[in-house]
């Protein structure tokens, strides 16, 4: 019996779901009930489902979580790919500079959201520093598309160093021998990075992209400190709107409803990157490294 | 290869470490400046007459309770991490069946779950298991949530184990426990050291089940002491920014000394 059996799984297994799938469960059943945070959930069937597709702050909601999404997805991706590849060179220099570029992924959302929000504010901040430069009262947070651009701003700062390293790892394992093959046969710098680097980041980039995805719709931290869902409902993201109804209002059922949502576009995503990126069939030994 | 200097990307490079840097030099100037300056001259104004008298009215006000909670909290999930997921991986590399395929999904679909999708049933379980406002409320769910990621860099670093290592202990009889004890986990090191170090940095960063399941002062963490902070101070900006610095500081210790762990740990997340 040198193998280990079923058995060792079987603690892990077990903390794991009690933690995590049977409150994915849970929470499909919570959103059948009434619930007030105290005392026992009573069944009410389809009430908060009904309400809450009638409930114009969820299309608002819906909608500004995609926006954040694709505005975040658009700045982060091109960033993160150019600096993954640059930093995965050989040079000295480049190894010092990158280990600057990770400290933001170091810091929690909650300091960087708070250190960003005193750079934003408009009495005190970077605005009011330049005043003349910004026109008007900097204040960025206090509009719609200012607090939109500042929340993507800021969650490109924290995450870009983590996209980075994909890439940049991803970008370390590309055969040199493709490249002096390209030099051979003429090919610029320019014409190497579309025709062999681009190419071979194929999964970095289908794994970078999800996790941003996922990071995106979940980005809760960073909005709460940063605008509070505001200017009034303007920045409130699906998961923002989730914690405003069940732990500022004590309507349990109600935002048990809103993580359904999450749970299902989270899972949904998720099961694209199994099926892109092969992950499923990572069973035996020296396979998908 | 002779490369040649690329002055494009080396420019783009220089921008992107002035964003980097810009907020950091803030970060790091305000702490160290009276509040009158900051807030007369800006944030972006050279340093004059520094004082560590922020760190010291920020020290005062209970953060130091924060970070003591913060550390219990990071030793105790990493712990917890530790224990449950070195099996699991070696279930899931060595064992065979269909249970062991199966804890390997499980953990793969764990990955997609968000923790905040989950947080209104893990709040009721918490209080029905007694434990809400106590630590162990942030340190059950804090280390659940970090197990899909452990397993899967774990199982990642025991597949490069070979396979005639595993052979020639069965020839010599040894049983599953003592293979485990004997070679994979002198042979797991960096994959363990790369699960510790990022599990403690999502432990001592981790907002969002603090936030839910403790209320008290005596169990705040650090990054909650912080938000708890912007309506306290106001205005004294300063603090506050001492307060970020502070937060941060142990997690630089480490970065400075266990810089590739970290590093090699966050490309496998991406990698794996």
């Amino acid at each position: 019996m040198s193998r280990p059996n079923a058995l060792w799984a079987v603690p892990g297994a077990l903390f794991f779901g009690f933690f995590a799938i049977i409150p994915l469960l849970g929470v499909v059943y919570l959103s059948l009930t009434e619930w007030k945070g105290i005392a026992t959930p009573t069944f009410i069937g389809f009430d908060n489902w009904v309400s809450l597709v009638h409930d114009p702050l969820l299309g608002q909601s819906a909608t500004v979580t995609a926006i954040l999404l694709v505005g975040s997805i658009l700045v982060q991706a091109p960033i993160s790919l150019l600096l993954g590849v640059w930093a995965a060179g050989p040079q000295r220099n480049r190894a010092v500079l990158s280990s600057i570029f990770f400290i933001p992924l170091l810091l929690s959302s909650a300091a960087t959201s708070i250190m960003w929000r005193q750079l934003l504010d408009p009495n005190f901040g970077i605005p009011a520093q330049f005043s003349a430069l910004f026109g008007g009262s900097g204040n960025f947070l206090g509009t719609r598309w200012g607090a939109i651009t500042s929340i993507i701003l800021v969650s490109s700062w924290q995450f870009i160093p983590f996209h980075t390293l994909i890439y940049q790892g991803a970008a370390r394992s590309i055969s040199e021998t493709l490249y002096q093959a390209a030099a051979i046969d003429g090919a610029g710098r320019v014409r190497a990075f579309f025709a062999i680097t681009l190419p071979q980041l194929r999964n970095a980039m289908i794994t970078s992209t999800v996790l941003m995805v996922i990071g995106g719709l979940t980005a809760f931290d960073i909005v709460l400190i940063l605008t509070k869902g505001g200017p009034g409902t303007d920045t409130a993201i699906l998961p923002y709107l989730m914690y405003s109804d069940a732990f500022k209002s004590y309507n349990m059922g109600y935002g048990s409803a809103i993580a359904v949502i999450l749970v299902i576009l989270a899972t949904a995503i998720s099961i694209l990157m199994v099926k892109l990126s092969g992950y499923g069939e990572m069973t035996s030994t020296q396979e998908g490294l | 290869m002779k490369t040649r200097p690329n002055y494009g990307a080396g420019f783009a490079a220089v921008i992107w470490f002035a964003i980097v840097a810009l907020p950091i030099y803030v970060l790091v100037s305000a702490s160290v400046r009276g509040r009158e300056g900051y807030l007369n001259k800006g944030p972006l104004s050279l340093i004059s007459s520094p004082t560590l008298s922020n760190f010291s009215r920020v020290l005062t006000s209970g953060f130091l309770q924060f970070i003591g909670n913060t550390v219990v909290i990071t030793f105790a999930v990493v712990g917890i991490v530790l224990v449950l997921a070195l099996p699991v991986a070696y279930a899931v590399v060595r064992g065979t069946g269909w249970l062991n395929r199966g804890a390997f999904r499980l953990f793969l679909l764990g990955l997609a779950i968000p923790s905040q999708a989950v947080i209104i049933p893990v709040f009721l379980i918490i209080n029905r298991m007694g434990l809400y406002d106590t630590l162990w409320a942030v340190i059950l769910p804090t280390a659940a949530f970090a197990l899909p990621i452990s397993v899967l860099i774990l199982t990642g670093s025991m597949r490069d184990i070979s396979v005639e290592l595993y052979e020639a202990m069965a020839i010599d009889g040894a049983r599953s426990i003592r293979v485990f004890f004997r070679l994979v986990l002198p042979l797991t090191q960096s994959g363990i050291s790369t699960i510790a170090v990022f599990t403690a940095l999502q432990a001592w960063n981790g907002f969002l089940f603090p936030l839910i399941l403790t209320q008290s002062d005596s169990t705040k963490v650090v990054t909650l002491g912080l938000f708890t902070f912007v309506n306290q101070y106001g205005a004294d900006i300063p603090a506050l920014l001492a307060g970020v610095l502070l937060s941060a500081v142990p997690i630089l210790v480490v970065y400075l000394f266990a810089r590739r762990a970290l590093i090699s740990g966050l490309m496998g997340v991406g990698g794996k």
